[in-house]
């Protein structure tokens, strides 16, 4: 096994998952449940230990099952899948923070995890202070932090404020010396869990950087993330999972296509029940959603510059009189590009009970690819009343956008917008 | 030297497994996050007394008020005995050691609920959170020992050949201290009333150890039952070697010295058995 750096085999993690207490009706059996409520919540608190295998099963939660796979040393492997799919459990178990319930991981070499940037930051110590405090935690030696600490200060570019206490810092400055303890680590097996979603862009620029610097070291990466432009640009191979099993593993771009193709396939639920994403909290709900060309004909392609009408249906069974409706587009990455949304375009309709909005982009201005689109009800106290991820979704296969019948790729833009462009002569003066 | 790159270190092979029931104390890892001990305890210490004027002082003004009130109380108006000492050395001898031991107590077990974020985020050897806290209260402890040192002058008390045992007695407190705070603290990530309880139990035990009265005062045939708190032989063991009020009390020291590696022995493995499940529980 000299060139595995780890196996994973027959992998499985249970969480107990509360079950409901009844609830009394009566002011005696409120006193009385009051009075054993302490009895109660003992065993509830000593139930979070007990599960184990031979447990009763409908009260167990299989946040990880059955997973098996090797990686070879020197692999950088992204692990992609939605929230819920075991991505954040499977890390935690690699990385020794919990335990399996079933199953068992060898690890070949030193192993460093970054599940959160700046571990055992404390706000009342210094910077230098959180340096040597972070970095120990994460598995350095004192001696090992002195020789890398000037080039951690610099990284981070706090310098100056080494000798302030961290609590002074603003959270960006707190992210960079965070990141800076981490990317200076030496691991043989690094396991990093979606850190670079903090940060401003430059920064996030650098870490990817580095990333790929001791990715190119040969290091073993492994790398859950939901930018997944990073993840297939930095890892060779990505695992996919949901509801905690593995449904795909293979090169990093197939892996990648084939989840983003799954949100597509799952549209046509988006407004079911099954829809697992689905929040709803309120009377108000959507029913129904189509999206649809200039001639109201429901399409599933779409040209850049022509129009595009986002729709759907509702039901109000309580007589709600005003409602708010937002239309948020993601593209294929999972970002949101722009949203559509009544209380911003101060649209205000007198809501039936069963009833259908819809908002119309004159001229679509977004690059060709795949979209998906979130349609949220929410109450004139802006509570949540329904929210459907991926209710919809369309995808931009032409673009008549810009009158050359040209566009931009996905790669640089996110939007397109009209561009008047002028030249002019200069006089006078000179290059500076 | 302390580079590792795949080629340089030996093939190490970590295997991740389910463990239920007992397992043995790594000695060998704990040594090897030495370094973290290290900085944990000096974080403990230097948040301590953080954004505080005094700061140290109020490792200094606790004991000292207390000595005051103890003094006052039960020196004056209610007339406990001291076996011959002045009453506030009598009482300072006491509270040094008993001051570290209940915020030793307190804090170790308030550990791993305090860094229970920490705890689901990286791992480290949980153990090594309460052993830190045991021993950054020992600072307070030694700024408390020179005090008493002081006090003793002040009081013209000459110290008995008896403080060679000091040493010991000392290490029976940090035992007794951790070996409770092990206990409580696997406890305490799971069932939180244990950080509202070790408080209020840590004040009540005062009062079952000769903090502010004499020893003496128990009854003989109880000596023995009473010195199952191991404090009792720790606190009149101080009294024999600064005041040499009394005899070296052995019998006492050498209960509590085995009710103390009882307490950190079961503790230690009562910790390792629940340390799986804390980032389950917290």
């Amino acid at each position: 096994m000299s060139d595995i750096a780890i196996r994973v085999a027959g992998l499985g993690k249970a969480y107990r998952i509360g079950v409901a207490a009844e609830r009394a009706d009566t002011m005696i059996g409120a006193l009385a449940s009051f009075a054993a409520s302490p009895l109660r919540n003992f065993k509830r608190l000593r139930q979070l230990d007990t599960f184990s295998a031979g447990d009763r099963q409908d009260d167990l939660f299989w946040a990880v099952k059955d997973l098996d796979f090797e990686i070879r040393r020197g692999e950088t492997v992204g692990f992609v899948g939605r929230n819920g799919a075991g991505k954040s459990t499977l890390l935690k178990m690699l990385s020794r923070i919990t335990e399996p319930t079933t199953g068992e991981i060898a690890i070949r070499g030193r192993v460093s995890s970054l599940l959160e940037v700046g571990t055992g930051f404390h706000p009342e110590l210094t910077g230098r202070e959180n340096i040597y405090m972070n970095g120990t935690i994460l598995g350095m030696a004192k001696r090992e932090i002195d020789r890398k600490f000037d080039e951690i200060a610099s990284f981070s570019g706090v310098e100056k404020f080494l000798d302030t206490p961290v609590k002074r810092y603003s959270s960006g400055m707190k992210v960079r010396l965070g990141f800076s303890v981490a990317a200076h680590l030496e691991p043989e097996v690094l396991i990093i869990d979606e850190v670079l979603a903090v940060g401003d862009a430059e920064f996030q620029r650098r870490c990817l950087g580095k990333m790929e610097e001791v990715a190119g070291m040969g290091r073993t990466v492994l790398f859950v993330s939901h930018n997944l432009g990073a993840i297939q640009n930095l890892c060779d191979r990505a695992i996919s999972l949901r509801d905690g099993e593995m449904v795909a593993d293979g090169t990093s771009s197939e892996v990648v296509s084939d989840y983003l193709a799954s949100f597509v396939s799952f549209a046509g639920k988006g407004f079911s029940n099954d829809n697992p994403d689905r929040e709803t909290k309120g009377e108000i709900r959507l029913i129904d959603g189509r999206v649809l060309d200039a001639q109201g004909i429901e399409s599933e392609y779409f040209d850049a510059g022509s129009p595009l009408v986002l729709e759907c249906d509702y039901h109000n069974p309580g007589r709600a009189r005003r409602f708010e409706m937002r239309f948020t587009i993601r593209d294929g990455d999972g970002v949101a590009v722009t949203s559509a949304q009544t209380s911003v375009a101060g649209f205000e309709f007198d809501a039936a009970e069963h009833g259908r909005v819809r908002v119309t982009l004159d001229r679509l201005p977004l690059p060709p690819g795949s979209y998906s689109v979130n349609a949220t009800v929410l109450t004139t106290d802006h509570k949540i009343s329904d929210a459907v991820p991926n209710a919809l979704t369309f995808t931009v296969d032409s673009a008549s956008f810009f009158a050359t019948g040209r566009t931009l790729p996905r790669r640089i833009a996110r939007v397109l917008f009209d561009q008047h462009w002028e030249a002019s002569t200069r006089h006078g003066g000179h290059d500076a | 030297m302390s580079s590792h790159t795949p080629q340089d270190t030996p093939p190490q092979v970590t295997v991740i497994r389910p463990h239920t029931g007992w397992r043995t104390i790594d000695v060998r890892e704990l040594a090897s996050h030495w370094d973290l001990l290290r900085f944990l305890t000096l974080r403990s210490v230097k948040i301590r007394y953080a954004q505080s004027a005094l700061g140290m002082g109020w490792a200094v003004i606790q004991p000292v008020a207390q000595m005051v009130v103890f003094t006052v109380i039960f020196g004056s108006l209610v007339g406990v005995g001291s076996d011959g000492s002045a009453y506030p050395v009598f009482a300072f001898v006491a509270l040094v050691p008993w001051t570290y031991f209940a915020s030793a107590v307190t804090q170790s077990t308030n550990s791993l609920p305090k860094n229970a974020a920490m705890l689901s985020k990286i791992y480290l050897p949980r153990m090594i959170l309460p052993i830190s806290e045991v021993c950054a209260r020992l600072v307070d402890f030694a700024i408390g020992f020179v005090l008493l040192i002081g006090m003793l002058f002040i009081y013209g008390v000459q110290p008995t050949a008896g403080v060679i045992v000091v040493p010991l007695l000392i290490l029976i407190m940090v035992i007794a201290a951790l070996g409770i705070g092990l206990w409580l603290t696997a406890l305490a990530i799971q069932f939180r009333d244990i950080n509202y309880a070790t408080e209020f139990f840590v004040q009540l035990l005062m009062y079952a150890a000769p903090v502010v009265y004499p020893a003496s005062l128990v009854p003989e045939r109880f000596q023995l039952l009473y010195a199952l708190n191991p404090m009792v032989g720790v606190i009149e063991g101080f009294r024999a070697a600064f005041l040499g009020s009394r005899a070296m009390p052995w019998d006492l020291i050498g209960v509590g010295a085995a009710v103390a590696v009882f307490l950190l022995v079961s503790g230690a493995f009562f910790f390792r058995r629940r340390e799986p499940l804390f980032a389950d529980v917290a």
